[in-house]
């Protein structure tokens, strides 16, 4: 297998005397989506915030493409190539689809917004992950559904030109049929070169796209195994502490 | 064009429509579509200033003459540009409420200025600094500190009205002796410059029409029917020609003609144009319209939330010292008690025009529509010889109507639906 896009060598993290991150590893690899699970205060949330640089691990390596880079702030994370989808969406309801695909990062021509350029990229990456749901590309966002709405979140991190994709429980709202559209886009993202790490509590879903699952246990990454290479019942297992790679 | 795809991705072949599809009907069809699910933009506003018009005819004899007619432009013209400038914090879902004697401080500035031999351009810009300044002080307060807008505001409309006490003394009216200024109000374009304007305006309308036009071709986007700007444009020259019309027309009783647009209307004009210009195609607008959507949002997006809500409140303050120079124009004087009642009349105007109180949402045009209806029902009612309390009350019932409208129409439009 090739070299992992992110490496996360012994990373620590700790808030006064509590200890969150008590040594991690984990490997996310291009085209591939890595599930990262684990119980209620597992510490899941904490190892993200340390890569989108919104909360700076206190020791460990962090390696990008092989090279060790020390993440510190949302905007150093976002040039290297790492995108978070939040839970909650942070998008502008009022402006439309465009608009909020290149909030923040507008292209300009003589120093006034470039609407079509912007227009036609942003259509080319809807098209490019064969959305069909979404009807205009000048829709205000409020009019669009939840699952739409992690759509057009999910294609923002296309334009951006991401290496590494994290969302971070992208299907917790959604009903069934949306559900489903979320994990293909999922799966297209993937297919398309870009390193996924999704953060669920729904196994079912982890285990339909997923092709890795790593399991968070109070701090430590208990195990990060192939898909393929265990069942439901099994990691299960791994996340309530009854059962250890030793078993 | 720079960047999309190097990962590779084949594309779909289906398309995603842009809204720009489809002939004249369809347009107008989606047109309607996007009034019943919440976004009515301008029309309330101009059904209103429709059925005002038809009400006040009606009622009064007065209310149609030509002299009428352009006093009704000219009054409001002022409260047009202070709802112009309260649109910019109330983007924000904020708030201003000192901007009418914010206004009335910076005029007194001018007058005192002026009185002492500086001259009169010099005393403008320290009118209009006042402004920024005030504007900037209020939005720290907002922004940096916390303050919520409603009670800093609030706070600065009563310190204010001390300020102008002080430095007016108690009690009455002081002459601005400006030709220039009071040109503005009270002196019109001649016959030949209102058809010069229309002119202008139909010009850069249509050119930018057509330059946006290009540029989507050029790009290979779909464009809507140039039938449609064709009969924008078309509706914009039957209006304005039928107003530069009438304006151009002698409105006086006595010997001494009067004709001709009044030179306030080419300033307030050129404030909308850069407004809208601002708010539409600059990064700064569309930062300004995403904060007042989704605060959060917008600084994770990486846009600088602070700075965007303290220039908003010093494009509101300066704003608002224009429409104070308007209204001093108009009377010649400046006075402490100025600018107290009309702010929340602007607040009215806004909102009737169709800028949401809870932010994100309306344009300046909208809120000049407003302003419109909020003239015609003071006039209007002044005319029928009805007492200022009557004014007040209507004035009144209107901006809590207006609320209301934007409160349900905002819930109609808001919210997730599932599809
Ligand atoms: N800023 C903080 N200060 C102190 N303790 C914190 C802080 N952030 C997280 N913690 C603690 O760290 C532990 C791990 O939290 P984290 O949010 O990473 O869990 P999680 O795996 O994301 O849980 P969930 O599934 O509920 O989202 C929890 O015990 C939490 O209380
Ligand atoms: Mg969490």
């Amino acid at each position: 297998m090739s070299n992992p896009v992110i490496e996360l060598r012994d990373v620590k993290k700790s808030f006064g005397p509590v200890e969150v991150l008590k040594g991690v590893n984990l490997k996310v690899y291009a085209g591939q989506v890595t599930a990262l699970v684990g119980d209620n205060g597992a510490g899941k949330s904490t190892l993200i915030k340390g890569l989108s640089g919104v909360q700076p691990y206190d020791s460990g390596t962090v390696l990008f493409d092989g090279q060790e880079v020390d993440i510190h702030d949302p905007i150093q994370a976002s040039q290297l190539g790492i995108e978070v989808v939040y839970q909650d969406l942070a998008l502008c309801e009022n402006l439309d689809i465009v608009q909020n695909m290149f909030l923040g990062r507008e292209e300009l021509l003589q120093k006034t917004l470039d609407e079509p350029s912007m227009e036609l990229q942003a259509t080319k990456a809807l098209q490019s992950l064969s959305v069909r749901t979404v009807k205009s590309v000048r829709q205000k966002v409020s009019s669009l559904s939840g699952g739409q709405r992690q759509t057009v979140a999910i294609a923002r991190s296309v334009l951006r030109n991401a290496k590494l994709v994290i969302l971070d429980e992208p299907t917790a709202a959604l009903g069934v049929a949306q559900t489903e559209q979320v994990l293909n886009l999922v799966q297209r993202l993937a297919d398309s070169g870009v390193a996924v790490l999704i953060i669920s509590h729904n196994l079912a879903d982890v285990f339909k796209v997923c092709d890795d699952i790593s399991v968070l246990y109070l701090g430590r990454m208990v195990t990060q195994i192939e898909t393929t290479e265990t069942t439901q019942n099994d990691v299960v297992g791994y996340i309530t502490g009854t059962k250890s790679v030793e078993d | 064009m720079t960047n999309q795809n190097s990962t590779g991705l084949n594309l779909a072949a289906q398309d995603i429509a842009s809204g720009h599809e489809g002939g004249v009907v369809d347009q107008v069809k989606a047109y309607f579509a996007r009034v019943k699910n919440g976004e009515m933009g301008a029309l309330p506003a101009t059904g209103a200033l429709l059925v005002l018009t038809a009400l006040f005819s009606y009622l009064s004899p007065y209310f149609l003459t030509k002299l009428n007619f352009a006093n009704l432009f000219v009054q409001a013209a002022q409260l047009t540009t202070l709802a112009i400038a309260l649109v910019f914090v109330l983007l924000l879902a904020e708030i201003d409420l000192s901007a009418g004697v914010a206004a009335g401080v910076a005029m007194d500035v001018f007058y005192l200025t002026t009185t002492f031999g500086v001259p009169w351009p010099i005393g403008l810009v320290s009118a209009l600094l006042v402004g920024v300044v005030l504007g900037f002080v209020l939005g720290f307060f907002v922004a940096k500190i916390g303050v919520p807008s409603f009670v800093i505001t609030l706070a600065f409309f009563l310190g204010l009205q001390g300020v102008a006490l002080i430095l007016l003394g108690d009690g009455g009216l002081f002459r601005v002796e400006v030709p220039e200024v009071r040109a503005i109000m009270n002196d019109n374009l001649p016959v030949w410059g209102g058809w010069l304007l229309l002119a202008i305006v139909l010009l850069v309308s249509g050119g930018m029409g057509l330059y946006d036009r290009y540029r989507r071709t050029a790009s290979g986007l779909v464009n809507r029917p140039l039938s449609l700007l064709l009969i924008k444009l078309a509706f914009m020259a039957v209006v304005g020609g039928g107003v530069v019309y009438v304006l151009n027309l002698n409105r006086s009783a006595s010997v001494k003609e009067i004709s001709g647009v009044p030179i306030v209307i080419p300033i307030v004009l050129l404030i909308i144009f850069l407004g809208t210009f601002l708010l539409d195609r600059t990064k700064f607008g569309r930062h300004l319209y995403a904060v007042g959507g989704n605060p959060e949002a917008a600084r994770r997006a990486g846009i600088k939330v602070v700075r965007i809500r303290i220039t908003a409140f010093m494009i509101t303050s300066s704003l608002a010292v224009v429409a104070g120079l308007f209204h001093v124009s108009r009377i010649g004087v400046v006075e402490a008690a100025a600018g107290r009642t009309i702010v929340l009349s602007g607040v009215a105007a806004a909102v009737v025009g169709g800028v949401s109180l809870f932010g994100g949402r309306g344009r300046l045009i909208h809120a000049a529509l407003g302003a419109m209806v909020i003239s015609i029902i003071d006039n209007g009612l002044g005319l029928l010889g009805l007492s200022a309390g009557i004014s007040f009350v209507v004035t009144g019932t209107v901006l809590a109507l207006a609320a209301t409208v934007d409160a349900v129409s905002r819930k109609r439009s808001g919210g997730i639906r599932r599809s």
